[in-house]
């Protein structure tokens, strides 16, 4: 896993779709693993696949004329399970940028804590950016995180994006949740000891 | 300050403020299944971490365990390798498990409740997204990934950024026939699917306040699938009246002081919310889903409606009407149904087993219909047995099995055949939820036994 951010230029992968739950980004069969290793080959299993196992041609990670690692997905990307095997089949694919209009929730921090960078734009930049992708599939995306923008590079449209300075620094240190939490663990114990819980 | 439930709650288990970054929050309940934990364990044997509070964690697996035949060791090895990994992980970490068999598992969502396991004013997580049912109590309970179930596991707290609050008020009385179920749906329906994105809700009003605890669990449970980061009730004579007594809540004194906390716990009444909505529950009619996710609902005397203008949910549309075989202003009304699920976090529990029993009391299961019927644990099962729902359902053609997560997700045999229709009591109806190919309509317990026994979609209240 590469776990350190900066700036990601590349063409994109389409799904044009809204509601993209995470059922479908990895169905429950495949969950039963005790690792988090490849789950990328079971990425959209069953819109990527027909019942007999073979590629289904028009769907857009089978279809050459797209690449690169940034997927642009319709809004409410990731909803339903908080299955992370969501998060661990996307980067193990290959992707490192999602971008949509929304994202659910807890999928957003899946996809954070395994440094998958989640990139909230416009309704409207989204579907100039989908009907880029349409008119040539070669158009790239520029992600500049240090500066928190987005650029489509076939309009030059660009846009700012959010997100909170912490993470901005996990993502471009490399840095994770549990090592700050566990550098912070005296505080814990010392909270603990002025609260009765539970 | 005024403040809300959630934010009492939420305020008094804040460790930090991270500057301009999430919320270091302190856990006080962790519940663990054996499908998103593995890989949390493994995390802290390679960084040669203990279970910071292990107290705190308890373990039931769930979503694996075969409705059948659980005395046998489970056929399928990759499911009983995971399911032996939890085992093996909570013998080593010294945590709490009530594993297959014991008599207390259960689907951790029933389980922690009926337990007392689950209390008002707690943080309550587990790597699941339907942990919003523990909100019932009044407690913050939210789904989580993986990695954040190794942060809990090893310093008992996480970091989340601060969710907005809304209040969905639902005012009146509801008719006859209409379930706790049918209000989630609506609510879903009318919020959709996202739309409640980045906001803890809290139900209030008379229809709300009215609710059995069982009846709030299973509204809680589908707050995820609007959106919601959680759902959450305020603590009331109906909830401490279900707590008393069961074996995890406190005793005593402690029980005392502890109610007497709890009744600070609701919002108080100049609270401001970041968003308001309120619905009239004389509106809200049995609910039935014709789409592929919960959002896409209809009242049963309705018909499915016509496909939205905008292209990307347009495309989504017509893509769930294809998969389903549905068409825009049908109804699904006497829709031939091939399997009929009871049960899940949603609605597998006693109230639920009851309302379905009560339905089919002197009928018949329709010869055409495989019905599930999967109490959500083995308490369940006892309570069953103890009010005789047992010899009825069984007059009416009906078995039960074993408690376990079961077809709601169908990890395990409970598959759903590609093409079946199942009318299912589940929280979710996703393509290939239910095994590869099935269609899922989703309702209430009610409609789920007028199915079961018509062998169509039928309205119960006729």
């Amino acid at each position: 896993m590469n776990r350190k951010f900066d700036i990601v230029q590349s063409c994109c992968v389409p799904l044009p779709m809204e509601n993209i739950d995470t059922d479908q980004i990895i169905p429950a069969r495949f969950l039963k693993a005790t690792s988090r290793d490849g789950f990328g080959e079971n990425l959209f299993r069953d819109w990527r696949y027909d019942a007999d196992g073979a590629p289904v041609a028009d769907f857009p990670l089978n279809n050459p004329a797209y690449s690169g690692c940034i997927l642009v997905a319709g809004k409410n990307f990731g909803c339903g399970s908080s299955r992370e095997h969501a998060a661990w089949a996307i980067a193990d694919y290959g992707f490192r940028v999602v971008i949509s209009s929304f994202f659910a929730d807890i999928h957003k921090n899946n996809e954070l804590n395994n440094f998958v960078l989640p990139v909230v734009v416009s309704p409207g930049f989204l579907a100039e950016l989908f009907a880029s992708i349409e008119a040539n599939p070669a158009t790239e995306v520029k992600v500049d995180l240090p500066a928190q923008t987005v650029t489509n590079l076939a309009t030059g449209r660009s846009e700012s994006f959010e997100i909170n300075p912490y993470k901005k620094q996990c993502l471009t240190e490399g840095l994770d949740d549990i090592g700050y939490l566990l550098a912070h663990k005296s505080d814990i114990e010392a909270w603990e000891s002025n609260k009765s819980t539970l | 300050m005024a403040k809300t439930l959630f934010d009492k709650i939420w305020d008094a288990h804040t460790v930090s403020d991270i500057p301009g970054g999430p919320t270091q929050l302190y856990i006080d309940r962790h519940y663990c299944h054996e499908v998103t934990s593995p890989q949390a364990f493994a995390g802290l044997k390679s960084r040669g971490l203990k279970v910071f509070r292990p107290e705190r964690t308890i373990c039931s697996p769930d979503h694996n365990i075969p409705t059948l035949n659980q005395e046998a060791p489970i056929a399928d090895p990759v499911s009983r390798n995971q399911v032996e990994t939890l085992a093996s992980n909570a013998a080593e970490f010294g945590l709490t498990i009530f594993g297959i068999g014991h008599e207390k598992n259960g689907i951790i969502h029933v389980m922690g409740p009926e337990n007392g396991l689950t209390l008002p004013g707690a943080t309550i997580v587990c790597g699941d997204s339907h942990t919003s049912t523990h909100g019932a109590v009044g407690a913050i309970a939210f789904g989580i990934g993986t990695s954040e179930v190794e942060m809990v596991l090893a310093t008992q707290c996480i970091l989340q950024p601060r969710p907005k609050t809304m209040r969905i008020t639902v005012d009146g009385t509801l008719a006859p026939g209409v379930t706790a179920k049918d209000i989630a749906l609506y609510l879903i329906a009318k919020m959709t699917t996202g739309g409640a994105t980045g906001y803890f809700v809290e139900y209030a009003g008379e229809a709300i306040r009215a609710l059995n605890m069982e009846q709030r669990m299973t509204l809680c449970n589908l707050s995820i699938e609007m959106g919601a980061r959680g759902g959450l009730i305020a603590p009331d004579d109906t909830t401490f009246a279900y707590l008393k007594g069961r074996e995890y809540a406190p005793e005593g004194e402690e029980w005392d002081k502890a109610v007497s906390y709890w009744r600070t716990l609701p919002s108080d009444d100049d609270a401001v919310f970041d968003r308001e909505v309120t619905f009239n529950a004389a509106d809200i009619e049995p609910r039935l889903t014709f789409g592929t996710n919960p959002g896409m609902g209809i009242g049963i005397s309705e018909t499915v409606p016509a496909a939205p203008a905008d292209p990307a949910a347009r495309a989504s549309f017509e893509k769930a009407l294809d998969y389903m075989g549905f068409k825009s202003g049908q109804s699904l009304v006497g829709t031939p149904v091939d399997y009929v699920f009871l049960g899940s976090c949603t609605n597998g529990r006693i109230e639920d087993f009851r309302a379905f029993a009560d339905y089919v009391k002197g009928k018949k299961k329709a010869p055409g219909v495989t019905a599930w019927l999967v109490p959500g644990s083995w308490a369940v099962v006892r309570q069953i047995k103890a009010e005789g729902i047992d010899r009825i359902l069984e007059k009416a053609g009906f078995e039960l099995r074993q408690p376990g997560c079961s077809a709601c997700l169908a990890m395990n045999d409970d598959k759903v055949p590609p093409g079946k229709l199942a009318v299912s009591t589940s929280n979710r109806n996703f393509e290939g939820r239910q095994g590869p190919g099935a269609r899922t309509v989703l309702a209430g317990p009610l409609v789920a036994a007028a199915a079961a026994v018509t062998g169509v979609i039928t309205d119960p209240r006729k």
